[in-house]
This record gives structure tokens, sequence and C-alpha cells, in this order.
């Protein structure tokens, strides 16, 4: 076992792992900083996103509307002071990466255009095209290669968090290109692993996306929080899941049941808005929840178009015309073609809901902290607190930039006020880690697809969009055996090197680890919350019981649950309002979000409706 | 694989074991394909019902995470965007990438590249005399346009396995980190050209290029980085120009 010391190890080289160190290195370019990365950077899944990222820009926008959007749009499960510092930084940090190259679209006059998404009142999200995720991920891989203290260890997969005394001691990790394990020695770690969608058959989600950092956190003592979130994109391909930007709604696209009904006008987000004239949190921009639910109506009612890869929608651009399509949106134009042989000029796309992001994570508070001293998270990996039980799309991109700085920073502090010596315990502990994992090679007989399809189709049926207490209780039953199935998994490949057999059991241990506390969470939460919908006698939002956070804490026997209060500063829980009834700033937060910067109340549980 | 079965083919895939084998060597697998089974749903298909030893890269599958670049029946192509029916009845021949050495299977080494990456300064170097503001900088549609297709390189790396140069002259920077230089220079924010130049204009920069083009063909994301290239190479000599005819050093293209 080779062994690295570092003053801070960051986990991921996604968006939020590369800023991260990015941080470090400009606030402290005396300090080492390692990011580790199962890929190359280049690779992280940050690279998929498409629509964009939010920042408020502009005279008619403020900082309280985003504000009370991303408040309203978590259906109230937002810490509000973590919005508030988003909000605030937000813009700030999109401009900080103009200034590092990232090519934003722009105006005629050169000024950073915006475009109108889901759930957002204001048209305030920065853009690259259809492409921002792979324009922000290779700005700041990019920018990392020019400071001298960022050392990447690349293709090294991360396998276990190391603690001792109560406080994180490092990483243990495999370097699949060389074919050895390696402690990465770090007093202070930044987990920016990315999210968990791949726990779902159909999901939008890269291959990479298998909730590792979580299951190492989750492992290592630090709670997972909020994790029956889920956020369903409503317009993935069906079978495929690959993504079909929110940026297309945000154009002018319209959603089409099978009788070329714009149904979003049966469910509360009316009324229908003219063709070409897209208008915000009306109709296809509203929220994703609300979106992904009316599918599922619809589906039941029989008016959706059966597909060879199961029920569709249609998702029609054909009005914005060839030309705006190729300026605005050439990634779906490329993407219809290869996957469809469509050209979304003259065919509309069939789409689906598709598992996208993980609201749920590991704990943190504004400062990406975790309860775990030494362990910092941010991005996806996180429970920052910023999305509560349902994520606006492009607020996540501008967290990993906002929080990723403030992750560096803040970890960088913590390797320099409390440095962690060598320790001989801690080698030995990852020494006996390293041995175990290894020991999975060559043996076994459980299939690894057996398993991993298995856990698909009990997250599609058991936690999906619609959620009963029968449904979870046998998902979480199969959980159980398919646990007890991966003691004995299957892994054939016994070669040191690239070996992808066994990196892909250890991902599947993580999703097993992590899906057992997605689905425990979900069965307590006794109430229906922006993603999290039951169909079982709970359709309601409960603040009187539920306007909390769940954590999760990893046992033997299973999670352990606990309930925390949720930080409210100046924006009560009220009615969640779109189209014509969230017109004019009723209901949807307006009234609190208008006080920010009032002083705080106390985090409260008991406010009512 | 869902959706209707359409046909069997045989992907002949090669294989490398470094531990074991003395050189690499074609594996013949029968893969059922459909309407919309992809190259690289075909190798996940191997991987996951007929030998889970076979490594290779992937991710996003839509073409734009770049780790599944492949040499399809002597071709670069992404795996996840080419399609088993183009190929029925097959067989298929899936290599790693060519020019590149092999790790294993269908694994390449990509150290080389990354380091041609850092070695052209990829990262925009603003104005000295007069830095962007809180606010950065203005940069109109047309400014974008300059460099625009530039930074759609995705470094997947079919530029390196179809580049004839890059097989006889293992030190040139080659395609995609070229393009990623002249990415920054052309980028109406940026003042680094004269820090980037000392890298391009070497024999195993710029200059190894002999503008054969296959790069731009191989490029999935329509990036031309022979045309990158040509530019370099005229702004070089302008630079060249510059330093011999104007009485100061560091011209500016």
């Amino acid at each position: 076992m080779q062994t690295v010391r570092t003053d801070v190890a960051v986990v991921g080289g996604g968006g939020a792992g590369l800023r991260a160190a990015i941080a470090v290195a400009e606030a402290h370019p005396e300090l080492d900083v390692t990011v580790l990365s199962k890929v190359y950077p280049m690779r992280s899944h940050t690279v998929a996103a498409e629509g964009g990222a939010a920042g408020v820009v502009g005279a008619d926008d403020s900082l309280e509307q985003h504000f009370a959007d991303t408040v309203s749009g978590g259906d109230w499960l937002c810490d509000q002071d973590v919005v508030q510092y988003f909000v605030e930084h937000a813009a700030h940090e999109m401009y900080r990466l103009e200034r590092w190259g990232c090519p934003w679209s722009r105006t005629d006059e050169g000024a950073v255009a915006v475009r109108r998404f889901g759930g957002m009142s204001r048209p305030r999200t920065w853009f690259a095209a259809d492409k921002t995720g792979f324009h922000v991920l290779h700005t700041l891989f990019q920018t990392s290669l020019q400071h001298p203290s960022i050392a990447r260890m690349d293709e090294c997969l991360a396998l276990e968090l190391l603690v001792r005394d109560g406080r994180v001691a490092g990483v243990l990790a495999y370097d699949q290109r060389e074919g050895y394990p390696v402690l990465v020695e770090a007093g202070a770690v930044v987990m920016a692993t990315g999210g968990a969608g791949r726990l779902y058959a159909q999901n939008t989600n890269g291959a990479i996306v298998t909730g590792d950092g979580m299951a190492m956190a989750y492992r290592a003592g630090a709670p997972l929080r909020d994790l029956e979130f889920v956020q369903y994109h409503p317009t993935g391909l069906p079978g495929s899941g690959i993504l079909i930007t929110e940026g297309c709604r945000g154009e002018g696209g319209v959603l089409l049941n099978a009788e070329g009904r714009r149904y979003l006008q049966d469910y509360g987000l009316g009324p229908e808005t003219p063709v070409g004239e897209p208008r915000n949190k009306h109709m296809e921009l509203g929220p994703r929840d609300r979106l992904s639910q009316a599918f599922w109506h619809e589906q039941q009612a029989g008016r959706t178009v059966a597909t060879p890869r199961g029920d569709a929608v249609h998702l029609d651009l054909r009005h914005l015309g060839r030309a705006y399509l190729r300026e605005r949106l050439p990634l779906i134009c490329e993407l219809t073609e290869q996957y469809l042989g469509t050209d979304p000029a003259t065919a509309p796309i069939p789409v689906c809901p598709s598992v996208h992001y993980s609201m749920g994570g590991i704990e943190t508070d504004v400062t990406t902290a975790t309860p775990l001293p030494g362990l910092f998270a941010v991005g996806e990996c996180a429970s920052s607190g910023l999305h509560g039980a349902n994520r606006l799309g492009s607020n996540s991109l501008a967290e990993l930039v906002v929080l990723g700085r403030v992750a560096g920073e803040r970890a960088a502090l913590f390797a320099l006020a409390e440095p962690a010596p060598a320790d001989a315990r801690v080698r030995r502990d990852a020494a006996d880690a390293a041995a175990r994992h290894l020991s999975l090679m060559g043996r076994g007989s459980e299939p690894q697809v057996a398993i991993r399809e298995e856990l698909g189709r009990a997250m599609d049926d058991g936690v999906g969009i619609f959620r009963t207490r029968a449904g979870m209780q046998r998902t979480a039953a199969t959980v159980r055996d398919l646990k007890q199935r991966y003691a004995d998994v299957r892994v054939a490949d016994t070669c040191p090197v690239y070996n992808t057999d066994w990196a892909a059991a250890v991902e599947l241990g993580a999703m097993l680890d992590v899906a057992e506390g997605l689905v425990a969470s979900a069965l307590a939460r006794e109430e229906s919350r922006g993603s999290h919908q039951r169909l079982d006698g709970f359709g309601e939002r409960d603040d009187a019981r539920f306007l909390t956070h769940t954590r999760a804490w990893w046992t033997p026997d299973g999670p352990r649950l606990e309930h925390t209060p949720v930080t409210i500063t100046t924006s009560p829980p009220a009615t969640r309002a779109y189209g014509a009834a969230g017109a004019g700033g009723a209901g949807a937060g307006g009234a609190g979000a208008g006080a920010a910067g009032a002083a705080p109340t106390a985090a409260t549980e008991e406010a009512g409706r | 694989m869902s959706g209707e079965v359409l046909g069997t083919i045989t992907l002949r895939v090669q294989r490398y074991r470094p531990d074991v084998d003395e050189a690499p060597h074609l594996v013949d697998y029968a893969v059922p394909w459909g309407q919309d089974t992809s190259v690289l749903d075909a190798l996940t298909w191997i991987k996951d019902h007929l030998d889970p030893t076979l490594a290779f890269r992937w991710s996003c599958r839509m073409a734009i995470c770049g780790s599944c670049g492949f040499v399809l029946n002597g071709t670069p192509r992404l795996g996840c965007e080419h399609f088993v029916r183009d190929y029925a009845p097959g067989p298929l021949v899936v290599e790693p990438l060519a020019n590149l050495a092999v790790e294993r299977d269908l694994v390449v080494d990509l150290e080389p590249f990354l380091a041609s990456l850092e070695r052209v300064r990829p990262w925009l170097a603003p104005d000295p005399d007069d830095p962007p503001g809180e606010t950065g900088n203005r940069q109109t549609p047309e400014q974008l346009l300059a460099y625009h297709d530039y930074a759609m390189c995705i470094d997947c790396l079919l530029c390196y396995a179809a580049c004839p140069q890059v097989a006889l002259a293992p030190d040139f920077l080659g395609p995609a980190a070229i393009t990623a230089a002249v990415r920054y220079d052309k980028d109406s924010r940026d003042h680094g050209n004269g820090d980037r130049l000392p890298a391009l204009d070497r024999e195993d920069g710029l200059w190894a290029c002999t503008f054969v083009g296959a790069c731009s063909t191989a490029c999935p994301k329509g990036v031309d980085p022979a045309a990158a290239i040509q530019q370099a190479k005229a702004a070089t000599a302008a630079a060249w120009a510059a330093e011999f005819l104007l009485p100061r050093r560091g011209g500016r293209s």
C-alpha cells in the first residue's frame, strides 16, 4: 500500500470538487490539495448538465425572488440560511467562471444572456447553449491545471473514509492504473462524489453516479439527510433516460399527451399559455416534481403514447424552427438525431420522467461542514439544505461553485487549525480495509447484474414518483434480500489494473447502503412534500409533524432515523402555487421573502400551513 | 436489452491482460441487438452476460463525457453514439484507440495527453494591465464564435487515434491539445498567446502536423482541429515576423 500525505483531500473531480480544490489553492497556496477521482475529471457527471446555472442579474430580478422561488420550489424544506447565502453569492461565482473563460451565451451587446427555467419567476439561468455543465466542468478543470499545489490522482477509486479519535484521518483508495491501494492521509476531506441516480433503472445519470461518497461518509459515522427526496426529470428519453434539457421548455417547447392536449393545464399549472410564449412558473415552466406527477396521472388515465421503451408524452419543439434549435439547443438536435433518428424541427420528442438528482445526501451546514469533524461535503453528494424537497433546475450547477468555494476555504482553515499527524493506527486500519476490499476479487457466486437490475426495478416501483407504505415495504424487503446476496457477490476478474468488474461491485455495495437508507427515510415520512408523494392517506403536506429533515445514521442492523428541525428565517411555510394560482406573488413565499435580511427567527417545527 | 431483438451480431473485441497475456488478441462474442442498441450497450451486455472481466471506460451514454472512444471496424468512434444496427450482420471489430498505449483490453493510456494539455497552458490569462472587474468581460456573439467550436472538444482522443503524425512522433502535442491552446488564443478575453507560444512553436508542437486532416474527420463534435492548427501556424509565423521586424519582442496576434 502506497501512502500519500496531503493537507486537504478532495474526493471527486467534478464541478464541486474542482471548485473546492481551486479555492484551497487560491486561498492557501502553501497547502497541498489532492483531488482523487475514479474517472479523469472531465468525465465527471457535471459534464452532462445541460440547461444552466442560476444567478440573479439585471434590474428586474432580485435576490428576494430567487430566495422565494427556491424555498417554495423546495416545498419549505430548504434551510433558509443556506438559501440566503446561496442567492447572495451565485452571480458572483458565475462571473468568476466568466473570468476563467466559461463561454456563456451572450446578448448582442456582449452581456451574459439568461434564460427561463422551471419554477423560477424570472429569467436568471445563465447558460452556454445546452452544454452548460460541459463548459463549466472543462473551464474548472483547465483552470485547475495552473495551480501547482493541486495534485491529482485520476482513476483512483475511493473505498473508505478513515476516522480516528472522532475525526477524519484520510481516505483509502485504489489506483486502477497502477493496480495498488493508496492511503491518502489528510485531516480535512471534502467529499464531492455526486449523486446516486443509478439506484434506479430509469435514470438520466452516467454509469459513475453510484452514491460512493454518500456510502463512505454514512459508514464512517456521518449522517445522510433527506434521502427520500429524489428528483424525477420530466423529460428523459424512454429506456435510456438520456436527458432532454429543461432548456427546451425554457425556449418555448410544449408537452402534449396522446390526444395532442397540453395536459399540464389540468394539473394546476394553467391557464394554457400561447405556443411560443413561455411564461415563468406556468405550464411547461412549472417545477419538475409537479410535471413528473402530472405525467403519472396521464399515464394512469391512458393518455400517454406507447413507445417500444415505455410510455411517453411528446415534447414539441417544431414551432421553434431549425435555425433557432441549432443555435440554442444543439446538443438536443444531436441527441435526437443519433438516438431517435429524428429532427426536433420536424418531429416531437417522446419523453418520460427519469430519475435525475438526489436532493438528499451527506448532511452539512452552510459552511459545508458535516457533523464529523474534518469532513466536508459539497454538490449532489451533500444535503446542504439548499434544495429542500425539490430542487429547481439550474440551482445545482450554481451550488457546485458557490458551496464548492466554501468547502475548499473551510477545509483549508480546518487543515491549518487542526493538522492530522501521521498515525500508525490509521495506517493499520487502512491496510486492513484494503485487504477486505481486495478480497472480493476472484470470488463469490451472485452475479452483479442480477442484483443491480433487481435493485433498479425495486426502486422504480417502490420509491418512484408516487409511493405507498405497502410498495415501500416491498422495496425495503427486496433491498434487504439483495444485501444478503451481495455478501456473496461474484467478482470474476482478478487483474490488478483496470479491474472494472471489482470496481462495479464496490459501487454496488455503496448503492445498496444508500438504497436502504433511502427507503427507510421514505417510509418514515408520512406526508407528501415536493418529490415525496404518497397515495396511502398521506397525500397532504403535514407541517405539524414533518417540517423536519430526515436524518439516517448507519448501524449494522440498518438505518437509525431521527427528524431534525428545518431552519426557517424569513419565509414561514405557505401554499406552493404555480400557474394562475401562483401569479402575483400570492403564496409562493413572496411575503416572507420580501423581508429577507430581517433578523432570523429560531428554527421551528411548529409553523402551520 | 429491452426492446425487440432484431438479430445477433459477432463483436470481435481486442483483449489484453497485461499481467498474463504476451500480446493483445481478438475474442468473438455473440450479442443480441435491437433498433437502439449502441456499440456501448453491446459491450456492457458482454460484460454483464458473457465475460465480466472485459475492461473499457464509459459513463454518460450521450456523447459528452468522452470516455468511450474505440476503433470500430478500423474507424475511431464513440461507442455510445454508434449503433449495432449499422454494423449488422457483422462481425464488428472493436479495438482500443490507436496510437495510444494499451493499458488493458480497450483501456488506453491517457497520461501523455494530459501532459500535453497541461503544457499548452489551457487557461484564460486576463489582461495584466486591465483585468476585468467583478462583473467580468463583455464578449459579443461574434467574438464568442471566433473560438466557440474549439471549446467543444470533449477530450475523447478519437483525433489522436486518427492522426498519422501521433503514430510517427510520440512527443507530438497532438490535435486536441493544440486545439485547446488555440481555443484560448482566439478568445477575446485572453492575453496568454505569448505564454502558449513556446509549447506550440516547436518541432513536436504545431510543426509536426502535416495537415492530413484526419483529426477533423474523426472528431465527433465538429471541432476541426486541423483548422485550429493551421490558424495557429499562421499566427506563429506572424509572431516571428513581429519579432524580427519590430524593435521589441512579444508580438501578439
